[in-house]
């Protein structure tokens, strides 16, 4: 039942603008992948090319051997789960989770068991008869799940599925569509724009800009090593500092910025290149009153995180961002030095900046 | 707790009223009346100009004629201004913006020039029989009401429902009758009977188009007027009314007169 999907150097250029280029990516059967990045870097545009909206301008996409290209998107039996549910107004619940089954020639009673079942499984069973505007957003994103797993589609999609509910039932749905893909089995594609779901569900997450893959990772990668400055900046390390290394001693290493030399160590951040750039989340740049080799720097704003906080910064490394303990409050003005923490820091090499 | 009204809003509605309903009981009194003038309040109760209607054969020719042709170009208009509509929405971004325009010109271009720039070209410089070019130019006058009023229940339609329907194994034309249609149903009824009323009570463009032998009941109605000041008339436009509310509650019966809600 589960299947690969294989997008083959897919570009889609529409007039003279380019949606999409060359845009390659393997997903495994039974596997989750998000495609995660701002509005207008194609995502969506990549969603409409493999349920068959758009058809590409080159390129191949394959779900299970079979090509998809060519094919209308009527006949691609893939369950697309969307945005603003999409749910028919005129029809019951039992009437939407039904529909598909009815395109498939199913029979009625057959059809009436299976959409029961599935009913139950999403915890509607009680509502087959309501119509949509009788149901809650919750219930709502819920029958659309149901619609599109009752056919028991090789493939399905979600598009911005939870972006309408609120917060608290944000995170507890995108907990149950992780558990019904999870006993499903279900090869998945899920295109979002926010961070955290796509990190707290997806098996592996291709994050997309202009049209292209800038890293396709597992999230604790992602989240650890970014392959490049883009990446690194989207998951949050937000000072890139260019370094160079002067001296090495086994893992141990000298570096140096602006004439400012710093300790690191290989072992917390992986290779380390002769050149490169030091990208540091603000809670990786530690920010102390005490003389110490760091870089030295002068505190700006001030601003309180709750757990920490966090100080903007004026250094000879140009402004950085820094976190401090709440123990420690530094006042605007005065002198400190940012003590980089080698675990909260990635290593990127200069020549990959896009 | 009861808002309280001022007299001066009650008063002004009351007269609106008047002026809206007054005409009606005027026809609706003359119609009955039992002289051979019209007069009101009716002199004597009779039906007997309602028979009358029946034995002037012109009147019961137009009666039939009217409303063949404004089912007809009703039922063209819709044929051809459903799918004008729903491509002008689904593809809006995609299309010029004049395209839209061009469907409500005969609302805008005055009906007398539109009615005689239908005599030169389609009655009088294609030499179509009357009742065709009658229906061509109903079918244009009704069209824009069509389109209009159809586009606007479908700008509130979300096009990804069609999409999911698609994704389900539907194809694009079963979609669309069984997706798109039972959801704009509303504004399908709404412009039939618009397109209907309006075909039905047009003067300007029938005037061109009608010719020996064939005519509109308000054609009709204009050329008897001209002759004779009997009650007829007021039967006939009491006999229009009538059949008109009769059609629209056969229209609501069977398909749901639900716009008026929405």
């Amino acid at each position: 039942m589960t299947q690969p999907l294989d997008l083959q150097s897919v570009t889609a250029r529409y007039g003279t603008t380019k949606v999409l280029e060359d845009l390659s990516l393997a997903v495994g059967a039974g596997e989750l992948v998000s495609l995660l990045g701002a509005s207008g870097c194609g995502k969506t545009t990549t969603l409409r090319l493999i349920a068959g909206f758009l058809a590409p301008t080159s390129g191949a996409i394959r779900l299970g051997g079979r090509d998809l290209t060519r094919l209308p998107a009527y006949r691609r039996n893939i369950g697309l789960v969307f945005q603003n549910y999409a749910l028919f107004p005129h029809l019951s619940v039992r009437g939407n989770v039904g529909f598909g089954l009815k395109q498939r020639g199913v029979p009625t009673a057959e059809r009436e068991r299976r959409v029961r079942a599935m009913l139950d499984r999403v915890g509607l069973g009680e509502y087959a008869d309501r119509l949509p505007a009788a149901l809650s957003g919750g219930q709502r994103q819920r029958v659309a799940l149901a619609r599109a797993l009752v056919i028991e589609p090789p493939l399905l999609m979600f598009d911005e599925p939870l972006s309408n509910l609120d917060a608290k039932l944000r995170v507890d749905m995108r907990v149950e569509i992780r558990q019904l893909q999870r006993s499903n089995g279900t090869t998945s594609v899920y295109v979002t724009h926010d961070q955290e779901e796509a990190f707290s569900i997806s098996d592996r997450v291709a994050i997309m800009h202009a049209g292209r893959v800038m890293q396709f990772d597992r999230p604790e990668t992602l989240y650890r090593r970014p392959a490049n400055v883009f990446v690194a900046r989207f998951v949050g390390f937000e000072n890139i500092v260019p370094m160079r290394v002067t001296a090495r001693e086994g893992a141990s290493i000298q570096a140096e910025v602006a004439g400012i030399a710093l300790a690191l160590t290989e072992e917390a951040m992986g290779p380390v290149p002769d050149r490169f750039l030091l990208g540091a989340r603000p809670e990786g740049l530690l920010a102390t009153p005490v003389a110490a080799t760091g870089i030295p720097a002068t505190i700006g704003i001030r601003t309180y995180l709750g757990r920490a906080y966090q100080y903007r910064c004026d250094t000879p490394a140009g402004p950085l961002v820094a976190n401090g303990p709440l123990s420690q409050p530094l006042d605007p003005g005065t002198q400190a030095w940012l003590v980089p923490v080698p675990d909260q820091c990635c290593v990127l090499s200069p020549e990959r900046t896009p | 707790m009861t808002p309280r009204l001022n007299p001066a809003v009650v008063a002004v509605a009351v007269l609106v009223y008047l002026f809206l309903v007054g005409p009606l009981v005027i026809i609706l009194g003359a119609s009955l009346s039992d002289t051979t003038y019209l007069t009101f309040p009716p002199q004597g109760l009779s039906l007997r100009w309602f028979e009358n209607i029946f034995e002037i054969s012109a009147f019961r020719r137009t009666i039939v004629t009217s409303f063949q042709v404004a089912f007809l170009a009703t039922m063209l208009a819709l044929v051809i201004g459903v799918p004008a509509a729903y491509a002008l929405s689904r593809y809006r971004v995609q299309l010029p913006p004049w395209l839209g325009t061009l469907f409500v010109l005969p609302i805008i271009v005055p009906e007398i020039v539109f009615g005689f720039a239908l005599l030169k070209s389609v009655a009088a410089g294609a030499g179509a029989p009357i009742f065709v070019a009658l229906l061509a130019g109903h079918t244009v006058l009704v069209l824009p009401y069509v389109v209009r009023v159809i586009g606007a229940s479908l700008s509130s339609f979300d096009f990804s429902i069609e999409e999911a329907a698609v994704s389900l194994g539907s194809p694009p034309m079963k979609t669309f009758f069984t997706i798109v249609l039972p959801n704009v149903r509303a504004g399908v009824i709404a412009a039939f009977i618009l397109a209907f009323i309006t075909s039905l009570n047009d003067v300007s463009v029938s005037l061109f188009l009608t010719g020996p032998g064939i005519s509109t009941l308000p054609i009709q109605i204009l050329a008897h007027v001209e002759q004779f000041f009997d009650p007829t008339v007021a039967s006939v436009s009491v006999l229009l009314m009538v059949l008109t509310v009769g059609f629209m509650a056969i229209v609501e019966r069977t398909l749901g007169l639900t716009f008026l809600a929405k």
